[in-house]
């Protein structure tokens, strides 16, 4: 394998360009072009529309630092990620674990199609789904009173425990999917080995499963946060005056106030800090794995 | 140190039956090889030992203490697997020390074992190296060390060499050979290659579709086989099939073949008589064999194959081609499609029940 890799580094990168250009094509009318129209409104002092005077300002980003909400906001996002980013190991890792390890066949195959089944509905009916289970009078408060001998009120809509619920819902997928690719590409001699060492399936899994998933973890993570810092619909339907976020806050000043620069000064400087938590972490993590 | 009785075991995946009423006691200290084609069952014996799989009935004991309960990491085995099965998260020196330190042996003790025990399989100095830096030989050692650096009662391995080429495969035989008398391991090694398992081992077991055909020292298994197929399956046989004399079995042309060993099938009944082809004289025609009760038959030679320090002929007879191996003693060479006369002895004809 390694032999393969070298011999294929070796032929050098001319002869994959012809099958690289299709992609880089796309990526650059889809994401360079508009993304470098946004850094661009982003140091305007209004939108170039119906003819209204602008001018080059830094005052976008500066509105960021003189303004305490923006970073209080951004930390309450930045926490929104971690908690749920932590949920998703939670309930992915273990769920990817059984479905590569235990399962076999046909209870695999139903059971990975579950998984994946939140990926094929409609984001907006997926939450509002949730807004039916959670609200009071909804169906968890009315199941739960069905069956419990005491009156009790569940109302978890508009609260920040809902918006958790509805983002871990979204997202748990690619955790599962994630860690379910590490852990099928590792070999179940390793834990019979481990185990004929006289490890116990504990052992077994805290010292060879878990650090040879980390590449797993890693990459589901990083594909949770970094959405999830930034997201809105959830925030907004199931948090109500809960759900204000970092996210939310960009979202209105494209779709309600119309002061695109704003939204994408703030949009910026999302992206450049979570590059930054990024490339802390990667170090950290890649010593753990 | 322990041996490992086996006594009735069972075991079967829906209606395939894996093992069927298997018992072989396995010696303390010795080296005995488990030998069948694909499919047979080996591994799956295998397992049963080592506790990753368990019997639906019989009995295993490990040491003379019964460990059907028993939890793999409680068995105190070793097993070496057929794809090493190295941690590749690991260093080699941290692989082989996996197993003190799950136990909770203090570190420096950890770190002389397993400098020991690689020094053993001679790589005292790569214990900083990673798995995948490491040729197959070399990992096969690292697996053997990490198998043995917890003073296992029982060294199991699956084909531990299969994935070696011929000559790595030899060297490993010998060193694999040494270790075990060195340390004195009761061992059960499981392979495809008869050659290995004779060699190697002070016992052969044969198993074939679930059940043990077979099992005995290599020189009595090869000698003395007590079928058709553990005579073909453990190096070549001629086989001759026909009905028991008493003293023998008469082919259907009426020619008589005498053995001197072998099952006592009464007369009459369906017999079979094997003979190695290293066994059979081959000479031209005319030549009378030495010994008054030798077998004798007279064929054609169609085809010979040159092999340097031997010869193999196929010689057809009566619709049976028969396969003899001479050695290359400078002895004149016979053509193709010469007339032969083939000549063997009783001792050398094995009896075997239909
Ligand atoms: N987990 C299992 N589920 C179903 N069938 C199995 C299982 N393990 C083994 N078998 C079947 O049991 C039989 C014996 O298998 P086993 O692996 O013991 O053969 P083997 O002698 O080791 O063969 P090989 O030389 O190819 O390794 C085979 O027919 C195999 O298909
Ligand atoms: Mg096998």
């Amino acid at each position: 394998m390694a032999d393969q890799l070298a011999t294929g580094s070796r032929r050098g990168l001319r002869p994959a360009l012809p099958l690289l250009l299709p992609a880089y094509l796309w990526l650059t009318v889809a994401i360079f072009l508009p993304l470098s129209a946004m850094v661009f409104f982003s140091f305007m002092t209004d939108l170039p529309l119906a003819g209204k005077e602008w001018a080059f300002t830094l005052g976008n980003y500066a509105a960021f630092f003189s303004q305490s909400l923006y970073s209080t906001l951004l930390f309450a996002s930045l926490r929104l990620g971690l908690e749920v980013t932590l949920w998703c190991v939670v309930i992915g890792y273990p769920a990817a674990y059984v479905l590569a390890k235990v399962l076999k066949g046909r209870s695999r195959e139903a059971i990975f199609l579950l998984v994946i089944l939140p990926f094929w509905s409609n984001g907006l009916v997926r939450i509002f789904s949730w807004a039916m289970v959670l609200r009071e009078g909804g169906i968890l408060d009315t199941a739960l009173n069905a069956v419990l001998p005491f009156k009790i009120n569940i109302d978890l809509m508009y609260s920040y425990p809902a918006v958790i619920i509805g983002l871990v819902h979204s997202y748990v997928p690619y955790m599962v999917l994630t860690c379910y690719l590490t852990l099928q590409a590792i070999d179940d001699s390793l834990i019979e080995a481990g185990r004929s060492l006289g490890a116990s399936r504990r052992q077994v899994l805290r010292r060879v499963i878990i650090p040879l998933s980390m590449p797993g973890l890693i990459a589901g993570s990083a594909l949770i946060f970094v959405p999830v810092v930034g997201s809105f619909m959830e925030p907004r339907i199931l948090g109500g005056r809960t759900g204000t976020f970092y996210g939310t806050v960009i979202e209105d000043q494209f779709v309600a106030v119309f002061n695109w620069p704003l939204g994408a000064a703030l949009s910026f400087i999302l992206l450049a800090v979570v590059l930054i938590i990024l490339a802390l972490a990667a170090p950290v993590l890649r010593r753990a794995g | 140190m322990a041996g490992v009785q086996v006594a009735n075991v069972s075991r079967s995946f829906g209606a395939m039956k894996a093992l069927d009423d298997v018992s072989i006691d396995f010696a303390d200290g010795g080296f005995y090889a488990l030998l069948g084609p694909s499919g047979s069952g080996k591994t799956t014996l295998l397992r049963q030992i080592a506790g990753f799989d368990f019997p639906d009935a019989g009995r295993i004991a490990i040491g003379g203490e019964s460990v059907e309960r028993v939890p793999v990491e409680k068995r105190r085995i070793g097993m070496v697997f057929q794809n090493y099965a190295l941690f590749p998260n690991m260093s080699v020196a941290d692989n082989v020390a996996f197993g003190l330190s799950v136990r909770g042996e203090a570190k420096a003790t950890i770190a002389a074992e397993v400098q020991r025990a690689l020094d053993l399989v001679q790589l005292g100095k790569l214990g900083g190296r990673r798995p995948h830096q490491l040729s197959g030989g070399q990992r096969q050692r690292v697996a053997l060390a990490r198998a043995i650096v917890t003073k296992p009662r029982v060294l199991l391995l699956d084909e531990p060499l299969g994935a070696l080429d011929k000559a790595l495969r030899v060297d490993m035989q010998i060193e694999l050979k040494r270790i075990q008398r060195e340390i004195g391991i009761t061992t059960i090694f499981v392979t495809h290659d008869q050659e290995e398992a004779l060699t190697m081992s002070d016992r052969i077991g044969i198993l074939r579709d679930g059940r043990l055909v077979q099992e005995g020292p290599p020189e009595e298994i090869y000698d003395r086989p007590q079928s058709e197929f553990a005579a073909t399956f453990l190096g070549d046989a001629n086989i001759f099939r026909g009905d028991a004399t008493g003293s023998g079995i008469r082919l259907q042309d009426g020619t008589t073949i005498n053995a001197a060993s072998g099952a006592s099938v009464p007369a009459g009944a369906k017999a079979s008589c094997a003979v190695r082809p290293e066994r059979i004289q081959i000479s031209t025609g005319s030549a009378k064999p030495d010994r008054v009760d030798a077998n004798t038959l007279e064929g054609k030679v169609s085809k010979r194959i040159f092999a340097g320090n031997s010869s193999t002929y196929f010689v057809d007879r009566e619709g049976q081609t028969l396969k003899v191996i001479v050695q290359n003693t400078g002895a004149e060479r016979l053509a193709e499609g010469e007339p032969v006369m083939l000549s063997w002895s009783p001792d050398s004809t094995v009896l075997i029940a239909a």
